[in-house]
């Protein structure tokens, strides 16, 4: 029994010493800069950590920085004001919901000259849509949905939503798993708005929605670039932001916006209402829209950036005149934004998705 | 014959358990940036791990919470176990009832119900409600593991201690605590473990800038594992098994299971 | 020991009036309240629509699955392990919680690398020339995912349980001429179910309310009720309707407890 004892005493003593060296060694260098903090709530891997790195040696400003997965995840942390953020970079039609739900402060341009000085004047046009006077947001990043496909994988290029439903792709097929992106893509196909609530128009897209899902090998968010680049499945409903970094990957890959038209979206930077740290928000944003931290989140993320002075930085010619990162949008004429729907259109359509998910 | 059978069962076992564990770290040495492609052997995501001071900085909280977590937990159950000697049979059967919940409940609901609850009271969301909401569901892990030894307790031996003259505290840590220390460091050890692998009560609970490994995670799958994760994950799991065998095959030990082994056969 | 410790018990009364009761009060209030405050039962009843009954049934039916699955492999396992007389009671137990220092999320991912199409599994299927394995995205997967994630809730209070029983009943038992069967059936498996009813108990409930394995491994095709309560209260943000499918799901935590209350009066069952 005493040797058994010991024999424990040995192992927690080393369990121990173990850990409290490991806890030491992490010394925790937390707490504020010698200007203050700014807390920023983004989206996961939007950002090169490299400039935060950088806003906080030149300003001497500490960021508190954390991560979002869905505008739909991001909202209720915000509202119930658990955590108080300065800063959040929703996309177009969940500002409008938080435009109207009061959650916003109105931006002083003044504070931040780069905004006005490199951000594309038609971006802040789009940014009407859901912030009508320019009073709320500051475009980072936009871009469209469309399809990424593998061209060794399919018989003829695709072009069109309606291939999605072709039979020849049966669990070769990645779908978008989100209401809004599923819906809008067998809107389109019926050409009905992406912002419809029209009973009848809803329930004949969550058929064809439902009449898709055997075809589907599997529902995921990001999960389908990396799929896409393993070749696990030929065809993919993707944001145009990641098709550069997966051609990169692998040179088979094909994005193209679909012929029936797709949505256009725009993710801004917006300061909310009760925001701690106002000035120190102001002085991030403007940081951020400068075009050499512009250019370097370009290289970082792939995603479209509407920073023109940064778009002019860009060395490689093919990128910059890239039809997938910069498309001329005045070729299309279906292409939409989403815009929100209510609380009632919300939980319609969120009924209607877990119906499709759960079919 | 059956001998065999019986090792090669256990062996497929084991390998059911560790497979994804090899999977993970072979990815770790893997150069090419995605999990679907093999790119050829690197060692580069180790040293870029020391560099990336997110993923440190996420280590630190995942063990600081697992560790301070589970010490509190512990202090507290322990009291709680000797406390619950001295009760009515009833009162005793209804506490342990309580005790079950956290670890009988779904962890979903856990979460949310912790979230709701500080939400209610205003609490600031952050490295003090994870740490709160750990505590809770490691306490059942530390209770269930000292009850035993605390039923097999022999009352007497305190009482003679505190007839000798020793104080209570004094006949405690001489008498009781002895006694009690392996289902002590069972429990801690078992709460260390839980609150290390925790993820859903984590994620419904945590607050702004504060990840812990398996949070920071969580956000990752949707864009990708970084593999200074499957590295820091490889790292963590060979010290501890290196730790594990180095503990359980100490010479003096390997004698002992020598002589059961002869026994046995 | 004196009844002066009972004040001993007054810091886990506090812990656990505040942090387990009450939490679970505010799940009730917000189950049985609309958005306005007012009283309902549609967030209870919303179980029974088309969408929320079938994500339930799958649930059921696939924890229920696992639990089997979980059972039949650990018990041989466990049977083996305890007749191994080794002295290595605590050896025997890090071997299954091992695993458990890698990440539970990074574990479940590299079954992803393992089953997908062109994953490990089948590329060495192929080196063989053996058929492909077709289940990565379907029920199979997610059940693959919930057997490797619980079976150590399952071994553990089974090895337990196993272990304690006194090798000189079974003797006895052999040695009055019951076949090995025989002692199987009425001297082991009756004094290990403690262990059994533990060990279901701890497989079956976090299977039923998973929401990770199934959207890591079922593809998001396959919505169980555990994914419905997640999407509730981090998607769609109605927290009233979370509440009350939470509900639902604690009548079949109440029923397990019930269970293990009446198999496992003193907590013989446990993990440790």
């Amino acid at each position: 029994m005493k040797k058994y004892r010991l024999h424990h005493i040995k192992q927690i003593s080393v369990t121990l010493a173990l850990l409290l060296s490991v806890i030491l060694c992490g010394c925790s260098s937390a707490g504020k800069g010698v200007n203050g903090q700014v807390i920023v709530y983004n989206w996961g891997e939007y950002i090169d950590p490299e400039t935060i790195r950088m806003f906080e040696e030149e300003s001497g400003i500490k960021v508190i920085y954390d991560e979002f997965e869905t505008n739909e995840s991001m909202y209720p942390k915000v509202e119930s004001g658990a955590v108080a953020y300065d800063i959040a970079c929703p996309s177009d039609y969940m500002i409008s919901r938080m435009i109207q739900n009061g959650m916003l402060s109105e931006l002083d341009y003044a504070k931040m000259p780069n905004a006005r000085k490199n951000i594309g004047a038609q971006y802040f046009e789009q940014s009407r849509g859901f912030d009508p006077d320019n009073k709320y947001a500051i475009p980072y990043c936009w871009g469209t949905v469309g399809i990424l496909y593998n061209k060794t994988m399919v018989e003829e290029p695709i072009t069109r939503w309606e291939q999605l439903w072709d039979e020849k792709y049966a669990d070769n097929i990645l779908m978008q798993d989100s209401v809004r992106d599923a819906f809008m893509v067998s809107e389109k196909i019926c050409g009905f708005s992406m912002n419809t609530l029209d009973p009848e128009e809803l329930e004949t897209a969550k058929n064809l929605l439902i009449e898709q899902k055997p075809l589907i090998q599997a529902y995921v968010v990001d999960q389908v670039r990396d799929k896409m680049i393993g070749e696990e499945a030929a065809i993919g409903v993707i944001y145009s932001g990641e098709a550069i970094y997966t051609q990169r990957e692998n040179p088979n890959l094909v994005y193209v916006i679909p012929e029936e038209g797709t949505n256009v979206w725009i993710d801004a930077w917006v300061i909310l209402k009760n925001a701690p740290n106002k000035e120190n928000a102001e002085k991030f944003i403007d940081f951020m829209c400068r075009e050499d931290i512009a250019l370097m989140n370009f290289d970082y993320i792939t995603y479209s950036t509407p920073n023109e002075a940064a778009r002019n930085l860009i060395e490689d010619e093919d990128i910059r005149n890239s039809e997938i990162a910069f498309p001329d949008l005045s070729r299309y004429d279906n292409l939409e934004t989403y815009v929100y729907l209510g609380e009632e259109g919300d939980s319609l359509y969120n009924e209607l998705w877990k119906e499709v998910k759960a079919y | 014959m059956r001998s065999v059978m019986k090792k090669i069962y256990i062996a497929l076992i084991i390998l059911f358990l560790y497979a994804p564990i090899g999977t993970l770290i072979v990815l770790s040495f893997n150069a090419s940036k995605t999990r679907a492609k093999w790119g050829g052997f690197t060692f580069n995501w180790y040293v870029s791990l020391f560099q990336n001071e997110e993923i440190l900085r996420a280590l630190f909280n995942t063990l600081f919470i697992a560790f301070v977590s589970s010490l509190t937990a512990t202090v507290i159950g322990t009291v709680a176990c000797i406390a619950m000697t001295a009760m009515k049979r009833r009162t005793k059967a209804i506490l342990m009832g309580i005790t079950n919940i956290p670890m009988l409940n779904a962890d979903i609901v856990t979460g949310i119900s912790l979230m709701l609850l500080y939400i209610s009271l205003g609490i600031r969301f952050g490295m003090g409600t994870i740490l709160l909401s750990h505590i809770t569901f490691n306490i059942p892990y530390v209770i269930l593991s000292v009850m035993p030894r605390v039923r097999q307790l022999n009352v007497s031996t305190y009482e003679a201690a505190l007839d000798l003259g020793a104080s209570n505290l004094n006949a405690f840590f001489k008498v009781v605590f002895p006694d009690l220390l392996p289902g002590i460091l069972s429990g801690f050890l078992m709460a260390f473990t839980m609150s290390l692998d925790d993820f859903i009560i984590t994620h419904f609970t945590k607050g702004v800038g504060v990840d812990t490994l398996s949070t920071k995670i969580y956000t990752e799958i949707k864009k990708g594992i970084k593999p200074e994760m499957y590295a820091l994950s490889a790292l963590i799991f060979i010290t501890v098994l290196t730790l594990l065998i180095l503990i359980n095959l100490s010479p003096a030990d390997k004698n002992k299971a020598d002589k059961n082994k002869a026994k046995a056969e | 020991m004196t009844s002066k410790n009972k004040w001993l018990s007054a810091p886990y009364l506090f812990w656990s009036a505040v942090f387990i009761i009450i939490p679970l009060g505010m799940v009730l209030y917000y189950g049985l309240t609309d958005r306005t405050g007012a009283f309902t039962i549609d967030n209870i009843m919303a179980i029974t629509s088309a969408g929320h009954a079938k994500s339930l049934r799958l649930a059921l039916l696939l924890s229920f699955i696992s639990t089997i699955v979980c059972f039949l492999l650990a018990y041989p396992l466990a049977m083996i392990l305890a007749n191994m007389k080794v002295k290595r009671h605590n050896f025997i137990i890090l071997i299954f919680i091992l695993p458990m220092w890698m990440n539970f999320l990074l574990r479940t991912l590299a079954w992803q690398t393992l089953l997908e199409k062109n994953g490990v599994i089948n590329h060495i299927l192929s080196f063989l020339h053996l058929p492909a394995l077709k289940i990565i995205n379907t029920p199979a997967a997610i059940i693959l995912g919930m057997v490797y994630n619980f079976l150590p809730f399952m071994v553990l209070p089974l090895y337990n349980a196993l272990a304690k029983i006194d090798t000189n009943v079974i003797n006895a038992a052999r040695d009055l001429g019951a076949s090995h069967f025989y002692t199987f059936i009425r001297i082991i498996l009756p004094l290990s179910v403690p262990g059994i009813i533990s060990g279901i108990t701890m497989v079956f409930i976090p299977a039923l309310t998973t929401f990770v394995i199934s959207s890591l491994l079922g593809g998001g095709k396959l919505l169980l009720i555990g994914d419905v309560i997640e999407q509730e209260f981090t998607r769609t943000s109605n927290w009233h309707l979370g509440s009350g499918l939470s509900m639902v799901l604690m009548i079949f935590i109440l029923i397990n407890m019930v269970l293990s209350a009446i198999f496992d009066k003193e907590g013989e069952g446990s993990m440790l």
